[in-house]
């Protein structure tokens, strides 16, 4: 419901080099999209076109009902962006510069200054804003962008890498932030974080040589994972070998790994035939062969491997 | 319009939180004076009108207008601001006329401040105060075409010294188009219509007339064509080099 950015068939090139190739994809209002990708991969330039400072070769960018390549002014108006380093006019105060935007954004008079007051508000930005930009912290800056970004309110929000090189507690406050505008807008974000895709976004598109190679939610990504829903068995013990053809006989098993061995306690690695996780008959064997266990669970697959996995293929 | 003005007016600003603006000011001041009183010979030469004040505002603007000039877009460039403001929903010559209108309002405000020169020449003589004027405004419509260049050539690089240094070169090619130098080296494998074509572009032949009180249409039409044109390749450079 409510296809907020339809993007088909993009493509772009520099000279020989082809950054982005043939991407298609839409965002729904409520969705945070999170873009993935190696450095380079073509997030970027993909983020540049649908925002309208670069122009595609091919194909077609939608916002809302505005097609970019007919009436950009329009599709602009929509989006509120947040380029790559969060760009600033580092001479202004945070204050005069949000003016600026509020102004270029077509706010005037009361209803200006009560919009920039709540952003101000809305980032935490009070104690900066007659400061000039260049003497901020990158956290602030960062907010000083990110107050830029949503100042008009717009339906599609834009971040690329909106929390790069933060420190942990500022990349909270910048998610909680996201987090809080997501249900009204249609947010894309890049990001090479991807414990960051867990915590914010609601699907994720993992591009690589400017080409679309997977597309769904952090959860069906993670589920690409070799590892996904093997079981992991740690358990005090000198003789291994028992344990593990005795794991190997459960039905629904197909492999077992030994991965690590220390400190008298083996690790094993179960991995399922079918789709669910046999953690059930390892704890009821367990049991029944009294195996001194300390620890088992369940491993969802990380993923930093999938992405790993899938980037690594593309490459070769 | 509502865009060019909101940028206008940051622009405009943004001369004057830095020391840019006082600096230039300063010396476009003291500089215009020397030339004037020492290297003009304003009070040997015994006559009320300011031709030595103008006659040197081409050579002055050689090098200071490119220094106003270089920042408009390399800063915007080398900042990454000219994401930020080209993913605006502005149009690309509401831009380009937003700052390029604030650096000449900003020369503006420079030459309108050697007023005590004016009230000097009144106060020593009976000078034709039309004659005068007419040299303010050629003198302004001179700064404008140069900036213009300026504008343009700062929006090929991020590096403001490469485009003081264009800047000034291609200024300086225009001033000297009525001169000798530049002429015999078109003269040599051109044809005489080309030839005096380029003589016809020299700033300097435009702004004489005008500095001496003849305000000839054509002259007017000539700097606001000049300047036209470079803001229009201005804007189009923009738009296709944006992605370096």
């Amino acid at each position: 419901m409510g296809v907020m950015v339809e993007v088909s068939h993009l493509k772009k090139t520099f000279g020989s080099f082809i950054a982005v190739n043939d991407i298609s994809f839409s965002v729904n209002k409520g969705e945070v999209l999170g873009f993935l990708g190696p450095n380079g991969a073509g997030k970027s330039t993909t983020m540049k076109m649908i925002t309208g400072f670069l122009t595609p070769d091919t194909g077609t960018i939608i916002v809302g009902n505005d097609n970019i390549a007919e009436n950009p002014v329009a599709v602009k108006a929509r989006i509120g962006y947040l380029p790559e380093g969060a760009p600033l006019y580092s001479d202004m105060t945070p204050e005069s510069f949000l003016h600026f935007i509020a102004e270029i954004r077509g706010l005037r008079g009361a209803e200006k200054s009560r919009r920039v007051a709540e952003i101000i508000d809305k980032v935490n930005l009070g104690a900066v804003v007659n400061k000039p930009i260049e003497t901020l912290s990158k956290g602030f800056k960062r907010r000083v962008g990110l107050a830029q970004a949503i100042l008009h309110d717009p339906e599609v929000l834009i971040l690329d890498e909106p929390t790069d090189g933060l420190d942990p507690n500022q990349k909270h406050e910048v998610r909680a932030l996201i987090k809080d505008m997501a249900a009204e807008k249609a947010i894309i974000l890049s990001t090479h974080i991807l414990e960051e895709v867990d915590a914010v976004c609601s699907r994720a598109i993992i591009i690589a040589n400017g080409q679309l190679v997977a597309d769904g939610t952090p959860a069906s990504l993670q589920a690409r994972s070799p590892i996904h829903n093997s079981v992991e068995i740690t358990l005090r013990t000198t003789t291994p070998e028992p344990i593990n053809q005795a794991l190997e006989q459960i039905a629904n098993v197909k492999t077992v790994e030994k991965i690590d061995t220390r400190e008298g306690c083996v690790t094993f690695r179960v991995y399922p035939s079918g789709e669910n996780a046999p953690i059930t008959d390892i704890s009821h064997l367990a049991r029944d062969k009294n195996w001194d266990v300390e620890n088992l669970h369940v491993v969802h697959g990380r993923l930093d491997d999938v992405f790993r996995t899938i980037t690594t293929q593309q490459a070769s | 319009m509502a865009n060019i003005w909101v940028i206008f007016k940051r622009e405009l600003a943004g001369y004057f939180t830095t020391p840019i603006a006082y600096i230039f000011i300063m010396i476009f001041i003291f500089l215009s004076g020397i030339f004037t009183f020492y290297i003009g010979n304003f009070f040997q030469r015994g006559q009320a009108d300011l031709l030595p004040f103008f006659s040197f505002h081409p050579w002055l603007y050689l090098f200071l207008i490119p220094a106003l000039a270089m920042r408009l877009w390399a800063e915007e460039r080398k900042g990454g601001t000219i994401e930020l403001l080209l993913t605006m929903p502005i149009t690309m010559p509401e831009a380009v006329l937003g700052k390029y209108l604030a650096a000449w309002a900003f020369t503006g405000i420079a030459l309108s401040l050697t007023f005590p020169v004016w009230i000097t020449v009144n106060f020593l003589g009976d000078p034709d105060n039309g004659v005068i004027f007419a040299g303010y405004i050629g003198s302004m419509l001179m700064a404008g075409a140069f900036l213009a260049i300026g504008s343009c050539i700062s929006a090929i690089t991020r590096n403001q010294v490469i485009a003081f240094v264009v800047s000034a070169v291609i200024c300086l090619l225009f001033v000297l188009s009525g001169f000798p130098l530049v002429l015999d080296f078109f003269s040599i494998w051109a044809p005489e219509f080309i030839v005096s074509a380029i003589s016809s572009f020299s700033f300097l032949t435009h702004f004489d007339a005008i500095s001496k009180g003849v305000i000839d249409l054509r002259d007017i039409v000539y700097f606001i064509s000049l300047i036209a044109f470079w803001l229009f390749i201005n804007a189009i450079l923009i738009e296709y080099k944006k992605a370096d």
